[in-house]
């Protein structure tokens, strides 16, 4: 029994970490060696396909644009959605639970019905081609996302907090910032995982909105063959670096992460 | 500095949670909110806390109409039957919290959570989150908090209600104690009889939204006012017929009675009814009213038997001091002294005897 459960996992680890091995395989790769022959590892190995990411500005600005926008993307979303989510969870009006479910059917409709008037709208008011208009297009989808995720956290925390903190003096804010923001913070990390995952893989709307200045890392990427020709060892490369932030970011949140899938409501 | 409610009343979506009540808290005492579950112990101190408005009615401090205050700039201070404590710092920072708002000066509030720590037994535990403490541990830290910012209202709703047996007896005998230098008026919601006699001061019984009576704790427990009062101010419950005043005396039906102290009354239909624990096994006095019933189950609690009886439709509980086991289906005779027989009219309004 305890063999063949052994056997199981092998054989799942296996075929799931395949994909990632085959893209480091290549990333080591020259372009010659991968379209050439069939190895289970790299006989030529080399790095230059990292070198050349971590020299040429084209390549490695597409990091920093992702970077800059996604992170500028998480923060705006967890500002904006910890007051609406304080607000879903602690007080009754009109249409709150209607208003409630509407955010999360803001998730059902594909970026792409977007992308023509985001495209528009930016260019009218000249915000095409830089870091803000993207952060904000992807503010569409997550911050209902870290609405759900966040009062799902703050409904586990007892209205009497809140009242306690009152009696004792605090103002709301200062209980705000000072008391429940430091009591929820596992799910404020969770939320911004997610909102950063979530803006690191969109590409539509990001490709769309970009041209040159902005241009996050999957555009970058999607250019298979230049003067060079084929450059696929490269590409293996810049997408084996594209894991590396949202690994990092898993991490700090690993042992909140089933609550956060759960948006909150275990 | 005493609290004083006029007609105030609070309904929530339609439905009355509190019918327009006038009370004025004993000022620097203990008051009692009595009642079972929903009786409206807790609406009530939110009013008083200012947690929540009234519908209707107005609120005085001192004096002072505070109906609309909010609830920072009042002196008062609460504590839940939940253990509430600020989950992200340590219990030293939660005791200090009321007294930085207050502005005082580091030195100040060191001196003075040293000396609440003390006092509540918190000393060595004052680095810790209330999340490593234990219940009783986390519910003397919010009383500490309480405690700390010396407020001239303090409100506890049912603080012991958690805590184990062990933890909830020592807690009780603390309590009184520790607001008493204070000078604080206190009111502590309970639902169990026992716990407002041991705590003594004055109790306010709760029924439905509405207050039945509100008197030194012993005089509402002996002196009930209505038949009310006297079930919400009786565990285990209290033990009660109809009866029919005839010339011979009270007719129960299963038995009569002599009227006793109870001669001069009309005749008419009552209600009658006496505490489990004055029913006994001997009579000692002349005036003993006997009782024949069948046992139909004896509980042994410690160094008590509560004996259910059976007369006629009559269901009566027994409580009586040492332990007692009768077979099911045993006749027994019991003796109830008259002199602790309520007497209540058919809309439940207690008569009072000549007696006094």
């Amino acid at each position: 029994m305890k063999t063949r459960s052994t056997i199981i996992v092998t054989v799942y680890i296996v075929f799931l970490m395949l994909p990632i091995y085959w893209l480091l395989n290549m990333s080591f790769k020259t372009t010659n060696e991968i379209l050439g022959t069939f190895s289970l590892w790299p006989v030529e190995f080399t790095l230059e396909n990292y070198i050349k990411i971590f020299t040429d500005p084209t390549w490695y600005n597409g990091y920093i644009n992702s970077l800059a926008y996604v992170s500028l993307n998480t923060v705006l979303s967890v500002s904006v959605a910890l007051p609406a989510a304080y607000a879903f969870s602690r007080y009754r009006f009109l249409g709150d639970k209607h208003l409630f479910f509407w955010l999360l059917t803001n998730r059902m409709a594909p970026p792409a019905v977007f992308a023509l008037p985001f495209f528009q709208l930016y260019s009218a008011i000249d915000l095409f081609d830089t870091h803000i208009a993207v952060a904000l297009s992807h503010c569409l989808f997550n911050i209902p996302l870290a609405v759900w995720i966040l009062e799902g956290f703050m409904s586990g925390i007892p209205k009497e907090l809140d009242e306690t903190a009152y009696i004792d003096g605090h103002s709301f804010w200062r209980f705000f910032l000072k008391i429940f923001v430091p009591t929820i913070s596992a799910g404020i990390g969770v939320t911004a995982f997610f909102c950063f995952m979530f803006s690191w893989v969109e590409m539509l709307l990001a490709k769309s909105l970009t041209a040159v200045a902005a241009k996050p890392i999957a555009a970058t990427m999607t250019r298979t063959a230049s003067t060079a020709g084929y450059e696929l060892g490269l590409l293996a490369a810049a997408g084996a670096l594209t894991i590396i932030p949202g690994a990092i970011v898993i991490y700090f949140v690993r042992n909140y992460i089933a609550k956060g899938f759960a948006l909150g409501r275990v | 500095m005493s609290l004083e409610l006029r007609d105030v009343s609070r309904t929530v979506d339609s439905s009355a949670h509190i019918h327009p009540t006038s009370i004025t808290l004993i000022p620097g005492g203990f008051n009692i909110l009595l009642g079972p579950t929903l009786a409206g112990k807790t609406s009530l101190m939110r009013l008083m806390a200012g947690l929540d408005k009234p519908t209707s009615g107005q609120i005085f401090f001192a004096g002072e109409d505070v109906t609309g205050i909010a609830v920072q700039k009042r002196k008062v201070a609460m504590v839940y039957q939940q253990f509430v404590n600020y989950p992200s710092m340590t219990v030293f920072q939660n005791i200090a919290s009321p007294l930085r708002l207050n502005g005082e000066s580091k030195v100040a509030v060191k001196k003075r959570v040293d000396q609440i720590a003390e006092i509540l037994k918190l000393g060595p535990l004052l680095d810790r989150l209330p999340s490593e403490l234990s219940g009783g541990q986390q519910q003397r830290t919010a009383l500490a908090r309480a405690l700390a910012k010396d407020a001239s209202l303090v409100l506890l709703d049912e603080p012991l209600a958690n805590l184990d047996y062990k933890l909830r007896e020592e807690l009780r005998e603390e309590l009184p104690r520790l607001f008493e230098d204070s000078g604080a008026t206190v009111v502590y919601a309970t639902t169990e009889p026992g716990e407002a006699l041991l705590l003594s001061g004055h109790t306010a019984a709760l029924n439905e939204g509405r207050i039945t009576q509100f008197g030194p704790t012993h005089t509402v427990f002996r002196d009930p006012n209505d038949l009310l009062t006297a079930t919400i101010f009786s565990d285990p419950p209290l033990n009660l017929a109809n009866a029919r005043k005839e010339a011979g005396g009270f007719q129960l039906g299963f038995t009569s009675w002599p009227v006793g102290y109870y001669s001069d009354l009309p005749d008419g239909d009552y209600q009658v009814g006496f505490r489990p624990h004055h029913l006994q096994l001997q009579s000692n006095d002349n005036a003993a009213l006997p009782i024949t019933g069948e046992v139909l189950i004896t509980e042994i609690s410690g160094s008590e038997s509560f004996v259910h009886l059976g007369l006629g439709k009559h269901r009566w509980v027994a409580q009586m001091h040492g332990i007692y086991q009768w077979d099911p289906g045993q006749k027994i005779d019991m003796f109830l002294n008259s002199a602790h027989l309520l007497v209540f009219d058919s809309t439940g309004n207690r008569i009072r005897s000549t007696h006094g």
